[in-house]
């Protein structure tokens, strides 16, 4: 098991270098530059900025020396737009605030929405499912651009329960609308997934077996449906936890929370390129660090899995 | 009315001294004798976060607002835009506008109790300068005409020959390379304003940090959390604090018009920008707080003279035709909806001193422009046989693509004229209308300072702005007579009838502020078109 991790780990980094190179590419590919403005710079003023940040290097000597400064001093350059701040200082600021409701987020999401989706399972063909499924869908068909304006209505104009936006710390008056908003289609979709995979184990022989020898329901439910019934969920978790974290762009657009959700955008717009990378790395080392997570709790769920 | 009224008194403060208790929840207002609330915090929407707090590097209008409170220039402007003692209590010029030379008020001292010093305006004017600073907005001390400014960013003289000399602590002296009247006002500009030395050199980029950061304005910074908000506090050490009413300023990231419209209505905001289309509702609904008011920007469409242009378009016939049917009655009236003003020129009527001279196109009724318009196509050779056809470019938002849909509608109707709509991603769209890659293209520009030239600038040759390649020796020269003379108006005048009889670009609208702004608000400067705004200019009025 080690060694398994241990070779991911050592495959990461190529694909964290090839994952550079063309974000790298990209970026570069798109018309406008960083400095591109309403009122285009005096070619000597766009001379010297394009020489403070290293601009009218050749790409690959950019790429090069953006490499090392990440590898030498974790340093992930300036930022163009911001022009006080580095990408460090950008992602520090940011990161803990989307950590802090995507967590929350996922937390509920997965214990509402696996709870949901086993009681639906659970109560097949029945009231409860058919509300539990209506319930699923109607959260899933609502995106959180819609969600976001409709709460704010609701809870800060005409409720006045709530501030309408803003992070004051993470206090927790100012957590409820971005979780609800973020969590909803998240719990939706593990609510869908968990019930038709408990389905599909419920129906299975070894089931039909425990059920023959006259186990009690829930120890069949407990330990012989919820781990095999979990793999479908588990794989989608994964990924959606560093959705999750990363931040939405809705979210902290309408809820003003100031997370590293709107970089993702802002920085492709304003050709911020440092930025950009930055949070792609980010984005990318969170991605295939949670898909090992999910590896290796199959192995862990499942002892068909052997790396 | 209440508007005109708290104007009034926003305008009279800065004449009247009043002592020092406005935060007593008793406190009146020293000229409107309103009751003062006893919360004076003003809270307002950004659109997007401050890219920058250093005053000679940023370049945007919210991060200029916000220097404006941290630091104060030379001169400032009052609630009309008018020019006023700042630092300096004034100036005085040799006679061909040449030399200019400021006096300091000795009273006036940093957030730490340092004096500002001529010195301070020095470096930090060299600061602007600087090639190693690389400032975005170095061109404006060219624009500015500073002697040596333009060989300094290009790297060609030291930063110690720059034009600009403490001649003592409170004399401060400027030599320009060209006589410019505008001057002062281009000094209540963010990039002109002092920096300390010790300050700056201490923390590097880290000095505009809320924990490190020294300004001379009347406000300090006090939070700065990025995406969320700004708050800015009273600065006790400020020279006119005593007529300061606003205790607090918070400025709030909301990225999305209607989430911030809302937050409005809830009372957690005192300003916010009205919704695109929703003004003619909103000021039926709340008539005291709906506002619009003329701006210092134009909206216009360019026609590609280059060579990559379109033949049609070298015939200045095609293009008053199309200028002329234009209803811009129906856009600012149906479409925009939001108080704009109809424009026939290129420089808004709301300009400093100009007078929108009486050019041939505003004069006539829409029914008879339609009627030229169709002769003139006509005779340049194009009717339903040979259609005269081409794209239309704009950066993408609905705004802008309503009123493209609004215009090609109007020219297909009215003169049969194909047109195809194409919209690009903003960057996108610079560097397609900067290369000449298009046929007409959407264009805006907002004033640099209050003064026609700063427009019509734009339409001469040697603008980098000059998109379309519109080139006219005539109008080169008037714009360069323009900048000595001591009543420019009537050059203005000519180059602006030029521009209606040759039409390089069709005037659409002049822009207008449409805010929504609470009652409880006083001194919010509506009549200042540049919409240079200073805290300590507003005061919360107790309800």
């Amino acid at each position: 098991m080690l060694n398994y991790i241990l070779r991911r780990v050592f495959v990461a980094i190529p694909t964290l270098l090839i994952l550079i190179v063309l974000c790298f590419l990209l970026m570069h590919s798109a018309p406008g530059g960083p400095f591109t403005s309403e009122r285009p710079l005096p070619p000597q003023v766009l001379a010297n900025i394009q020489a403070k940040y290293g601009l009218d290097q050749p790409m690959i000597v950019q790429m090069w020396n953006y490499v090392v400064g990440i590898v030498t001093n974790f340093d992930f350059g300036p930022s163009f737009q911001y022009k006080d701040r580095s990408v460090n200082d950008l992602i520090a600021a940011g990161f803990p605030v989307t950590l802090t409701y995507g967590s929350i987020s996922f937390v509920l999401a997965t214990v509402v929405g696996v709870s949901l989706g086993v009681a639906a399972a659970l109560k097949h063909n029945t009231l409860l499912d058919y509300i539990a499924v209506g319930v699923a869908f109607s959260a899933q068909v609502l995106p959180n651009f819609v969600m976001a304006p409709i709460l704010v209505i609701i809870f800060t104009w005409q409720l006045g329960w709530l501030p309408g936006g803003g992070w004051e710390g993470g206090k927790w008056p100012f957590l409820v609308m971005p979780v609800i908003a973020l969590s909803t289609s998240y719990m939706a979709s593990i609510a869908r997934i968990t019930r038709s995979s408990m389905l599909e184990v419920l129906n299975s022989n070894f089931i039909r077996t425990a059920k023959a020898k006259g186990l009690p329901t829930r120890t069949i439910i407990w330990r012989h449906a919820m781990k095999p019934a979990m793999l479908p969920v588990i794989s989608y978790l994964g990924p959606s936890f560093v959705a999750m974290i990363t931040g939405s762009v809705v979210i902290d657009m309408y809820f003003s929370t100031g997370g590293i959700g709107l970089h993702f955008v802002n920085a492709a717009l304003n050709r911020d390129y440092s930025v950009m990378l930055g949070v792609t790395i980010l984005f990318g080392v969170l991605t295939i660090l949670f898909n090992l997570v999910v590896d290796v709790l199959y192995a862990w769920l499942d002892p068909k899995i052997r790396y | 009315m209440k508007i005109a009224q708290n104007l009034f008194a926003g305008l009279l403060t800065s004449t009247f001294l009043a002592g020092a208790a406005f935060a007593d929840s008793h406190a009146t207002h020293p000229v409107t004798g309103q009751a003062l609330a006893s919360d004076q915090t003003f809270t307002y929407r950004l659109l997007d976060d401050i890219p920058s707090f250093d005053p000679q590097v940023l370049e945007d209008v919210d991060g200029s607002a916000i220097a404006r409170d941290l630091f104060e220039g030379l001169m400032n402007q009052d609630t009309d835009g008018n020019l006023i003692p700042g630092v300096a209590t004034g100036f005085t010029t040799n006679d061909d506008k040449t030399v200019y030379t400021f006096t300091l008020r000795p009273e006036a001292v940093w957030s730490n109790g340092e004096q500002v010093t001529a010195g301070d305006f020095v470096y930090a004017w060299k600061r602007a300068v600087d090639p190693e600073l690389a400032s975005p907005y170095s061109w404006f001390m060219e624009l500015m005409s500073i002697e040596n400014a333009k060989e300094i960013i290009a790297g060609e003289k030291p930063l110690d020959d720059l034009g600009v000399t403490a001649i003592d602590d409170q004399t401060l002296e400027v030599r320009l390379t060209a006589s410019l009247s505008y001057f002062p006002q281009m000094v209540t500009q963010a990039t002109t304003f002092p920096v300390l030395q010790s300050v700056v050199e201490a923390h590097g980029s880290d000095w505009t940090k809320p924990e490190n950061i020294i300004g001379n304005g009347a406000f300090k910074l006090v939070e700065y959390v990025p995406g969320e908000r700004v708050v800015r506090e009273r600065n006790e050490t400020y020279w006119d604090n005593a007529n300061t009413i606003l205790d607090k300023t918070i400025a709030l990231v909301i990225n999305d018009e209607n989430q911030a419209y809302t937050r409005y209505l809830a009372g957690e905001l005192d300003r916010t920008e009205v919704p695109s289309g929703q003004y003619p509702a909103l000021k039926a609904e709340f008539p005291d707080e709906a506002v619009s008011f003329p701006r210092l920007c134009n909206y216009y469409y360019t026609f590609n003279l280059s060579d990559s242009g379109p033949e049609a378009f070298k015939d200045v016939r095609v293009r008053q035709a199309l200028a002329l049917a234009v209803d811009r009655k129906i856009i600012t009236e149906k479409v925009l909806a939001g108080g704009q003003p109809e424009a026939y020129t290129f420089t808004p009527g709301a300009t400093a001193g100009f007078e929108i001279p009486e050019v041939e196109i505003a004069t006539m009724s829409q029914s008879d422009r339609d009627m030229k318009a169709k002769e003139l196509l006509a005779e340049a050779g194009y009717d339903a046989s040979n259609p005269l056809s081409f794209d239309v470019l704009f950066n993408t938002s609905e705004a802008h693509n309503k009123v493209a849909v609004a215009m090609s509608q109007m020219w297909k109707q009215k003169l049969g004229v194909q047109v195809n709509l194409a919209n690009q991603e903003w960057k996108t769209f610079l560097e397609t209308r900067g290369n000449q890659d298009f046929q007409l293209a959407r264009g805006a520009w907002c004033g640099d300072y209050n003064e026609a030239s700063t427009f019509l600038d734009l339409l001469t040759g040697p603008s980098g702005y000059n998109d379309g390649k519109y080139s006219n020796p005539k109008v080169d020269e008037l714009m360069i007579e323009a900048r000595s003379s001591n009543d420019p108006q009537p050059l203005y005048k000519e180059v602006e009838e030029i521009l209606a009889s040759e039409m390089p670009v069709i005037p659409i609208y002049h822009y207008a502020g449409v805010y929504m702004l609470d009652t409880d608000l006083g001194g919010w400067p509506v009549d200042n078109v540049q919409q240079r705004w200073y805290s300590r200019q507003l005061y919360k009025i107790a309800e």
